[in-house]
C-alpha cells in the first residue's frame, strides 16, 4: 500500500497492491463525475475498490474558496479493498483551494497533479496562499507535476466551438483521460458512456471524448517529468458472478423494494427532504412498478404518520431521513410502538448535534436510536456496515418489522449512503420469504381481541376494510388482548413488560453473532458497528500479521444484541470499540453485559483510518 | 365519500360498547349522536369505515362509533388519514380534531390535506378551548378570554378555520354546531362531496367555555342571527326579513332589508356553492354586525389527491415488469470469470 507511485528515480515497474487517488476540486468542476467514473474503469480492470466521496454542504459554495471544495477518493488495487484508504498516493488539484484542503493528508512522496492555469493571483487569495505553493518550495516533500490542464483542455476542445466556460468545463474529462492513462486503463466504456450522457448534444459529447483522449495522450506522450509512470494493478481474485457497484443509498432502496416483495406486501415510503437521506426517496419515486407508493409529506412528522397509516392500512409503511428529521419523528415513533404496528425507519446518520454537519459521516445517533424515546418505547435496531450490506439489512428491518408488528431502525450514515463499491449481484431465488397473514376472522371464538398475542408476543395485523373486524387501536395504554383503553396500573405493568418481552426476544430470530477476523477469545476484541468496518478490519488485519492476539467482532443487530454477543466478549482480557462518536456503543456494551469496553473516539466528520485504529490496538496490547 | 353499494344499518350498529367518557352536557354527545344517525342514512359500512383523530376531547369520537378507528397523536390525524388512503382508497375516511388539534399543533397538516384533496371528512370540533388540558386558551378563542394561560384576557387574535381552510385550497367547506338539527344535513353534504370536505363544528365545552356560542346558536332569536345557506336560495334570514345582499361598490358583502317578502327587488344574493369569489366573503363575514354563516358555504369538487397518485402510478409501471432480479442487475455492470472481468 505505501509503495512509492511517484518516484523520482522512476524506474521500478513493480506495481503496489493498491492505490489511494483524491480527485479535489471546486464544487462546480465535477470531481464526484470524475470520480464516479474512474471507479467504474476500476472495477471494469478487476481491482477491488472502495470510494469516499466528500462534499460541501453548500450546493454552489463561492468559486475557488475553501469551503467549497468537493473531493472524491478513491482506494483501488488487486487486493481486497475494505476502505476509502487513510492517506491518498496521488492528489489531483484542481485549484489553489483544493490543494490547501487536501495536501495535508497525502502521503509523503505522494504524487500531487495540479492546474496551474487555476493558480492564479485571485484563486490563490481565496484560498489565502500568500505565495503560490507551486513556487515557494513548501510542497517539497511530494513529487509535484503541475501544468496547465486548463489552458490543455481549451486546445484540445477547441475545434468544437464551445464557449469558454463549457469548453473549461471539458477538465474534468481532461484530468481523468490522464488518470486512465497512469493507470492502464481502457478508454473504451467511457467513451461510450460519454457518448450515451450527451446523447441529445452530439458536440458536447465530443468535446468531452476529445478531452478524455487528449489528457490520455498527454500521459502518453508529454515529458511528465520522470516522475509518473504507468501501472498495472491487477484483478482481485473475485468469486465469478455478475457485479454492479452500488451505493449504500441504493443499496437500501432494493433492499426494501426486497423486502417488501418478501413480505408480499406492498411499500409506502413517506419522506422529506434532508441530507443525506434523500436520495433514498430518489431512488424508490422510479420503482412505482414494484408497488412502490411514494409521498413527499410536508414535514417529517407527517412522512412517518402517512407511513404508520398505510402500516395501519396493510402496506409496509417505511421512512427514512438523518438525525433531526428523526428527532422530529420520535413521537410516532413511540404511536408505533403502543399501535404494534410495522414500520421500517432508516436513518442515514450525519453529524450532529442540531444541524451538524449535513453532508459528513458520524455515527452520533445510537443513543436516539436504542433510547431516544419518551415512555419504555423499544424499537430493534439494525446497522448496516457498508453500501452491500445495506442492502441485506435493509431485508432484515422489513422481516423483523412484519414478523413482530414493530417499528425497526435501520441506521446507515453519510459514508455509506455515498460510497460505492462492487456488489455481486444476489439471485432474488435464494431469498427467504417471510410472507404476511392478515387476521380475516375473530380469533377468540366469536370475539375480536386485537391484542392478543401468539407465542413470539406479536398482536394480529388487522387491515380496515376487513368485514366483522372493527375495533380501535391507539396511543393510550392498551388492554391485555382487548385493545381497550386501560389505564390501570396492574395493565400497564403487563404490557410494559409484554412490549419489552417482544422486542428481547427477536434475539432468538437473529444468528449468533460471529468472529468476522480472529478468534472467539484472546487478550483484545475490537467491536465496531456500521461503517467503522472496513477500518477495523484493515488495521485487525495488520495487527495479525504482525502476531497480535486481536479479533474483530462487528455487530449489525444493536438492538436486541445476538444472545451470545455477552458471552463472547467475556472471552477477551479487553474490548475496545472504535466509532464516529463519544461512546454511545461502548455505553450500551458495558449497560448490557458489563464488559469494561474502552472507547476509542472520533468526531471529525471523517471515517476512522486503519492507521489510527492501528496504533490504539498496538496501545491496548502494550 | 367512496361509490359503494350502500348498507343497511341503525344508529345502534354504529355505537360501541365502551363507556363515553366526556364531561355530561358536552356538545360531544350531541355531535357523536348525529354522526351515528346519519351514517345508516348515507348506507356506509362500518367495516369500509375509518374514523381518525389527533389528541384532544373530541379526538376521542373513534373510541365510540363501532367501525374502525384510529386515534393518533396531537395534530397529524391528517398525515395518517392520508397514508390510509393512499394504501387504501376504498376506504371511507373521517377525521375528526380540534381547535387545539387543527389549528394549532396540527394546523400545518390541515393546511396540506386541504391543499392536496384528500377524499376524506374533516370534521374540526370548534369549543374555542384546550378541554382536555384543562381550559387553557386556544387559538381559536375570543380575544379577552380569561383562561389558566390568560388570567387577564388574551391578547391574540383568534384564527378563522373555515377562513384558514379556504385559503389553504379547500374545495368543500360548512358550518354548523353541536344541537343544530341542520347539523345531520351538513355532514351528509360533506360525505357526498368527493374530496377534503371541511366541516367546522362550534361545539360547547361545557367546562371550560360554556355557551360561549350562544350569541348565534341559543334557540331564542336564532332566526335573527343565523343565516342558513342553501344552494340555488336566496341568502334570507330573520323570516325572511333580511338578507345578505352584495356591496358592488366596496366588493363586500351587506345586510339589506326585505320588504314584503319581495327579496329580488332587495338584491339579495342566491346562493351558489361553487363562487369561491362569495365562499371568500362568507368565511370572512363577521358575526354581529352579520348572522352567522352555517350550512354548506362552498363546495365546488376537483380531482382528489389519492386518484391523482394512483394513476401516476399506474402510468409510470405501466408495461414494466416488476422483475426483482433484473432491477437487482441494473446499471453498468460486468461479469468475473475464471479469466477476468468483462464487461
Ligand atoms: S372538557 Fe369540555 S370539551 Fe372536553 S369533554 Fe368536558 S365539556 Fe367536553
Amino acid at each position: 500500500m505505501a509503495t512509492q507511485l511517484a518516484d523520482p528515480e522512476a524506474k521500478s515497474t513493480v506495481a503496489p497492491e493498491a492505490v489511494v487517488v483524491r480527485f479535489a476540486g471546486d464544487s462546480g468542476d465535477g470531481m464526484q463525475l470524475t470520480g464516479g467514473q474512474f471507479t467504474l474503469s476500476s472495477a471494469l480492470a478487476g481491482n477491488d475498490f472502495a470510494t469516499f466521496p466528500d462534499f460541501p454542504a453548500e450546493i454552489r459554495a463561492p468559486q475557488g474558496t475553501l469551503f467549497g471544495v468537493s473531493a472524491f477518493q478513491i482506494n483501488f488495487g488487486s487486493t481486497s479493498i475494505d476502505t476509502a484508504g487513510d492517506a491518498p498516493d496521488v492528489l489531483v488539484a484542481m485549484n489553489p483551494a483544493a490543494l490547501k484542503t487536501n495536501v495535508g493528508a497525502l502521503k509523503p512522496g505522494g504524487l500531487i497533479i495540479a492546474d496551474t492555469g487555476e493558480f492564479t493571483k485571485r484563486n490563490l487569495e481565496k484560498a489565502k496562499y500568500d505565495v503560490s505553493p507551486l513556487e515557494d518550495g513548501s510542497l517539497a516533500k511530494w513529487q509535484v507535476l503541475a501544468f496547465d490542464i486548463s489552458a490543455l483542455t481549451l486546445e484540445s476542445v477547441k475545434p468544437f466551438g464551445l464557449g469558454n466556460k463549457e469548453a473549461l468545463r471539458c477538465k474534468n474529462m481532461w484530468t481523468l483521460g490522464l488518470a486512465l492513462w497512469m493507470f492502464d486503463r481502457d478508454r473504451a466504456p467511457l467513451i461510450d458512456w460519454l457518448n450515451a450522457k450527451f446523447a441529445k448534444n452530439k458536440v458536447l459529447a465530443d468535446a468531452n471524448v476529445a478531452a478524455l483522449n487528449a489528457g490520455h495522450a498527454y500521459g502518453e506522450t508529454a515529458e511528465l517529468g520522470g516522475h509518473v509512470k504507468k501501472l498495472h494493478l491487477g484483478p482481485v481474485p473475485t468469486p465469478a458472478g455478475l457485479y454492479r457497484t452500488i451505493t449504500g443509498a441504493d443499496a437500501v432502496a432494493l433492499g426494501l423494494v426486497a423486502g417488501a416483495q418478501l413480505a408480499h406486501l406492498p411499500m409506502f415510503f413517506g419522506g422529506y427532504p434532508i441530507t443525506p437521506a434523500s436520495s433514498i426517496l430518489h431512488a424508490l419515486v422510479r420503482l412505482k412498478e414494484f408497488g412502490v407508493t411514494t409521498f413527499q409529506a410536508e414535514d417529517e412528522i407527517a412522512a412517518i404518520c402517512a407511513a404508520i397509516g398505510a402500516s395501519y392500512a396493510g402496506q409496509l409503511g417505511v421512512t427514512s431521513s438523518s438525525g433531526p428529521g428523526i428527532a422530529l419523528k420520535g413521537e410516532a415513533m413511540g404511536l408505533a410502538v403502543m399501535t404494534e404496528l410495522p414500520l421500517v425507519i432508516v436513518n442515514s446518520q450525519r453529524g450532529g448535534p442540531s444541524t451538524g454537519l449535513p453532508t459528513k459521516t458520524e455515527q452520533s445517533d445510537l443513543y436516539q436510536a436504542v433510547y431516544g424515546r419518551n415512555g419504555d418505547a423499544p424499537i430493534p435496531v439494525v446497522s448496516a456496515r457498508s453500501p452491500s450490506d445495506a442492502f441485506e439489512c435493509a431485508i432484515e428491518a422489513c422481516r423483523i418489522a412484519v414478523q413482530y408488528m414493530t417499528p425497526v431502525i435501520l441506521l446507515t450514515d453519510g459514508y455509506i449512503a455515498n460510497a460505492a463499491e462492487p456488489w455481486q449481484v444476489p439471485d432474488p431465488a435464494t431469498f427467504k420469504e417471510f410472507p404476511v397473514t392478515f387476521l380475516a376472522e375473530k380469533n377468540a371464538g366469536d370475539t375480536l381481541l386485537p391484542y392478543k398475542r401468539d407465542g413470539k408476543g406479536t398482536r394480529p395485523w388487522i387491515k380496515p376494510g376487513t368485514p366483522g373486524l372493527m375495533h380501535r387501536i391507539g396511543g393510550i395504554e392498551k388492554a391485555v388482548d382487548t385493545g381497550h383503553l386501560d389505564y390501570s396500573p396492574a395493565n400497564h405493568q403487563a404490557q410494559t413488560d409484554a412490549r419489552k418481552a417482544k422486542v428481547d426476544g427477536i434475539a432468538q430470530s437473529i444468528p449468533d453473532q460471529d468472529v468476522c477476523l480472529g478468534a472467539p477469545g484472546g487478550k483484545l476484541a475490537v467491536v465496531g458497528w456500521g461503517s467503522t468496518y472496513g477500518p477495523i478490519h484493515q488495521a485487525v488485519g495488520r495487527a495479525r500479521a504482525k502476531g497480535m492476539d486481536v479479533s474483530h467482532i462487528h455487530v449489525r443487530h444493536i438492538w436486541p444484541m445476538p444472545q451470545n454477543l455477552g458471552e463472547l466478549l467475556k472471552g477477551y482480557d479487553k474490548v475496545l470499540v472504535p466509532e464516529m462518536n463519544t461512546g454511545q456503543f461502548k455505553t450500551v456494551l458495558r449497560d448490557q453485559f458489563l464488559v469494561d469496553a474502552r472507547p476509542l473516539t472520533k468526531t471529525s466528520g471523517q471515517p476512522f483510518t486503519i492507521a489510527e485504529i492501528e496504533a490504539a490496538i498496538e496501545g491496548a496490547l502494550a | 365519500m367512496n361509490a359503494i353499494t350502500p348498507i343497511t344499518t341503525t344508529l345502534k350498529d354504529w355505537e360501541t360498547d365502551q363507556e363515553v367518557r366526556w364531561c355530561p352536557g358536552c356538545g360531544d354527545y350531541a355531535i357523536l349522536k348525529a354522526v351515528q344517525r346519519t351514517l345508516p342514512e348515507l348506507g356506509a359500512d362500518p367495516a369500509n369505515t375509518v374514523f381518525v383523530s389527533g389528541i384532544g376531547c373530541s379526538s376521542r369520537f373513534p373510541y365510540y362509533v363501532e367501525s374502525y378507528g384510529f386515534h393518533t397523536i396531537h395534530g397529524r390525524a391528517p398525515a395518517f388519514a392520508t397514508g390510509i388512503k393512499l394504501a387504501n382508497p376504498q376506504l371511507d375516511v373521517w377525521l375528526v380534531t380540534g381547535d387545539g388539534d387543527g389549528m394549532s399543533i396540527g394546523g400545518n397538516h390541515t393546511m396540506h390535506v386541504l391543499r392536496r384533496n384528500l377524499d376524506c371528512q374533516i370534521l374540526l370540533f370548534n369549543n374555542e378551548i384546550y378541554g382536555l388540558t384543562k381550559g387553557q386558551y386556544s387559538p381559536t378563542s375570543r380575544q379577552g378570554t380569561t383562561s389558566p394561560t390568560t388570567p387577564l384576557g388574551s391578547v391574540d387574535r383568534p384564527a378563522s378555520p373555515c377562513a384558514f381552510a379556504l385559503g389553504a385550497g379547500a374545495r368543500f367547506i360548512a358550518r354548523g354546531f353541536d344541537v343544530s338539527k341542520e347539523l345531520p344535513n351538513v355532514l351528509k353534504a360533506a360525505y357526498h362531496h368527493k374530496g377534503a370536505a371541511f366541516v367546522e363544528i362550534f361545539q360547547n365545552c361545557i367546562v371550560y367555555n360554556k355557551d360561549v356560542f350562544n350569541d348565534f346558536a341559543a334557540p331564542k332569536g336564532a332566526e335573527d342571527r343565523q343565516l342558513w345557506l342553501a344552494n340555488g336560495e336566496p341568502m334570507l334570514f330573520a323570516k325572511g326579513t333580511q338578507g345578505i345582499a352584495l356591496d358592488t361598490e366596496k366588493l363586500t358583502l351587506k345586510v339589506v332589508d326585505v320588504i314584503d317578502g319581495d327579496w329580488q327587488a332587495a338584491g339579495v344574493i342566491v346562493h351558489d356553492v361553487t363562487n369561491r369569489s362569495i365562499a371568500h366573503m362568507l368565511v370572512e363575514m363577521p358575526f354581529g354586525p352579520f348572522p352567522m354563516a352555517l350550512g354548506v358555504l362552498y363546495d365546488d369538487p376537483r380531482p382528489t389527491f389519492e386518484a391523482a397518485v394512483m394513476a401516476e402510478r399506474e402510468k409510470a409501471a405501466a408495461g414494466k415488469e416488476p422483475n426483482l432480479a433484473k432491477l437487482l442487475a441494473k446499471g453498468q455492470t460486468w461479469t468475473v470469470t475464471e479469466g477476468g472481468p468483462e464487461l
